[in-house]
């Protein structure tokens, strides 16, 4: 899960780690009242869930009170393109109003866990090539990354902590202090709410000589949520495809993918592998979709309803290997929502598994608009003909 | 032969008396797992079907020797279940529940690190030795005893394999989903030692997905340790980047993890890669016919 920038800052605060004074604002006058109140030149930073903010236009620097509402009023509302939000770009719907600092060195300082076999770990990566795409300084130059694995038995040490200053050049005991400070802080964070990505890019040492989390970017484990009431409340529905925001409300497990041929399966690999036969016999998958074990009929039903929503499709695939579920249900299950929803789209179905005969006779007895298929490849095939 | 789960394996169930716990209890016996015990704190004192429910998985072991857990808990309560199993001198722990955060996970493997216990799962469909028992929920049907191994993070997926298998007439020793989390218990690498040591196995089939670096792994691993042929497929080609398809470690992250990558690396180690799934029980199939094997 994913959360912004302002919310990610009230974190850090909680967990003594040094942020910019300022505000969240969602119209211009209350980034004015901000600025105001902070009395400094702010910084107004459009508020989305995705990098590149600056050079897509969402970040302004205001010397007054007025300057701040002036960008506040262009950034609120802009649909804010990145390159990493896709060319539709996101609405922003409110801005950060901060005190701007003074820089004298950007420092990346970032967390993830490591699960390859035998390390698995929280990991914390620190750069003196701070402000820079991460990606980029581990492609081009990884020996600028210094790296330290927290053993889980033992936690943060001041020790490595220390690794980690020396490396980044932060030698002198205040501020290598404040820095194991701040490091003590978000490993904190990231084990007491189940974090899987902690980024400070960039951590400002400012001329003053002191240590500020300029950004920050935490994601959360999905699968923590259900023991951080505080976190989940987090959740931004604004920033998420609104067919995947129903979806997910509906319990059904679904991503929206750019193609025209929609996809049911039942399994999370299964489902993987339907897109990628699908892209195999030359058609472009639409989604995906895992209706789980419980693939009954208003599973069914409510999966049929997000499909069909989506404007581009134009087919659909359902392949179901029916195991502890039976195939002749799975095809009632189909038959009865198809004909709740009117459904106009033509469908390929291919059953495997228990009672896959009666399944098969069933969805061919029904009068509805199917087509079966027996084998994998052999349906993928069939649904990207009836599109042709 | 077969690995891990095998005649000496004496079953407990945890969370027997939910409707997961019982109903898959009751498909385990009927495919000849002995199935000795089961554990729900609190309702010690019960029965399943016979079977003797207690509070605790040390009575489980003490009383009825236990030796094997197959877990359908809740997630908030799984970790603390799997390690009250391995502390109990539980020899193989599988878990099939989905939903278990990473932290929790990374606490387990450190108490899986200093015992003597082995662990499939988490969010996993179990394990299968045709013949002899399942854990988990694998339908039976697909089964057919044999000498292939198959090893997968995939659920349904891995059923499809194994069918494709059993109506070439190909049986499998033992197969096994150690799942679609990130931080599993058993990886393809714990396995394939396995397996390699196994000698009723002959060939083997590896299912991956995208999402973390346990295939490449695998691959170095093969290329000086494994001398079985090895056939495998890694679903998610087409899935973008940074989502999490489904399963939680079905995740490419910071561009690393694609399929193409895995398949790259498993080719050069001299694994044979289908890319279409529907023909990986043919390809296992070409290769017992070369090793003139056809079981």
């Amino acid at each position: 899960m994913k959360i912004h920038e302002y919310q990610a800052k009230s974190l850090l605060r909680a967990y003594n780690v040094p942020v910019p004074n300022g505000d969240v604002a969602d119209t211009p006058e209350k980034a004015r009242e901000i600025a105001k109140s902070l009395n400094k030149t702010t910084i107004v930073k459009a508020q989305i869930h995705a990098g590149g903010r600056g050079k897509g236009g969402g970040v302004k620097v205001a010397k007054t009170p007025d300057e701040a509402f002036e960008a506040a009023k262009k950034i609120l509302g802009m649909q804010l393109i990145t390159h990493q939000t896709g060319p539709e770009g996101i609405k922003v719907q409110k801005v950060l109003v901060e005190e701007t600092s003074n820089i004298k060195k950007e420092l990346y300082l970032g967390m993830v866990v490591d699960r390859a076999r035998d390390k698995e770990c929280v990991v914390f990566m620190a750069s003196e090539a701070g402000g820079m795409d991460i990606e980029e300084v581990a492609k081009n130059t990884p020996e600028k990354i210094i790296k330290c694995a927290v053993p889980p038995a033992v936690g943060f040490s001041p020790f490595e902590a220390r690794k980690l200053a020396y490396g980044l050049g932060l030698s002198d005991k205040a501020l290598s202090a404040q820095f194991a400070n701040i490091a003590k802080g978000l490993y904190e964070l990231f084990v007491g709410k189940d974090a899987s990505l902690v980024e400070i890019n960039p951590l400002v040492l400012t001329t003053e000589g002191n240590l500020i989390a300029v950004d920050a970017k935490i994601n959360f484990d999905d699968d923590g949520l259900f023991r951080h009431a505080d976190i989940k409340e987090l959740r931004d529905e604004n920033e998420e495809d609104p067919l995947e925001v129903i979806a997910k409300n509906a319990g059904v497990n679904y991503i929206k993918l750019d193609g025209n041929i929609a996809c049911m399966v039942n399994g999370a690999g299964l489902a993987m592998t339907t897109m990628d036969l699908i892209k195999m016999a030359g058609g472009d998958p639409a989604n995906f979709l895992d209706v789980g074990g419980g693939a009954n009929p208003d599973q069914i039903e409510k999966a049929f309803r997000i499909l069909t929503a989506d404007p581009n499709v134009k087919a659909i695939l359902v392949n179901i290997f029916g195991g502890i579920l039976r195939c002749d249900r799975v095809a009632n299950g189909i038959i009865q929502a198809a004909k709740n929803i009117d459904m106009k789209l033509p469908m390929v179905i291919r059953l495997q598994g228990t009672n896959v005969e009666e399944g098969k006779k069933l969805l061919k007895e029904s009068g509805l608009k199917f087509t079966v298929a027996d084998g994998l490849y052999e349906a993928a095939e069939k649904v990207v003909a009836l599109i042709k | 032969m077969a690995i891990l789960l095998d005649k000496n394996s004496r079953v407990v169930v945890q969370g027997i008396t939910g409707s997961e716990g019982t109903f898959h209890t009751r498909e385990s016996v009927k495919f000849g797992t002995k199935v000795v015990a089961g554990v729900t704190p609190g309702k010690g004192g019960m029965d399943v079907d016979g079977i003797p429910v207690y509070n605790r998985v040390a009575d489980a072991v003490e009383k009825q020797g236990a030796n094997v857990a197959a877990l359908y808990t809740p997630a908030a309560f799984s970790a603390d279940a799997i390690i009250e199993s391995i502390e109990a001198g539980i020899g193989l722990v599988v878990c099939m529940t989905e939903g278990i955060p990473v932290t929790d996970m990374i606490k387990v493997k450190q108490v899986l690190k200093t015992s003597k216990a082995s662990m499939i799962g988490c969010n996993c469909p179990g394990i299968t030795t045709p013949g002899v028992g399942k854990i988990g929920f694998m339908p039976s049907f697909i089964h057919k005893k044999g000498n292939v191994g198959v090893i997968s993070r995939s659920g349904t997926l891995t059923y499809e394999a194994i069918w494709q298998l059993t109506n070439l007439g190909i049986g499998q020793t033992t197969s096994i989903g150690i799942g679609g989390d990130p931080i599993p218990g058993c990886g393809f690498v714990d396995l394939l030692t396995l397996y390699e040591k196994d000698p009723d196995t002959v060939a083997l089939v590896m299912i991956g997905e995208i999402g973390g670096t346990a295939e490449e792994e695998a691959a170095e691993f093969i290329k000086s340790n494994v001398s079985k042929p090895v056939v495998s497929f890694i679903a998610g080609r087409t899935a973008p980047p940074g989502r999490r398809m489904g399963h939680a470690g079905a995740i490419i992250s910071g561009g690393k993890g694609t399929a193409d990558e895995k398949f790259k690396a498993l080719e050069a180690a001299g694994v044979i890669v289908e890319k279409n799934p529907a023909e990986i029980g043919k390809r296992v199939q070409e290769i017992l016919a070369k090793k003139g094997n056809k079981k």
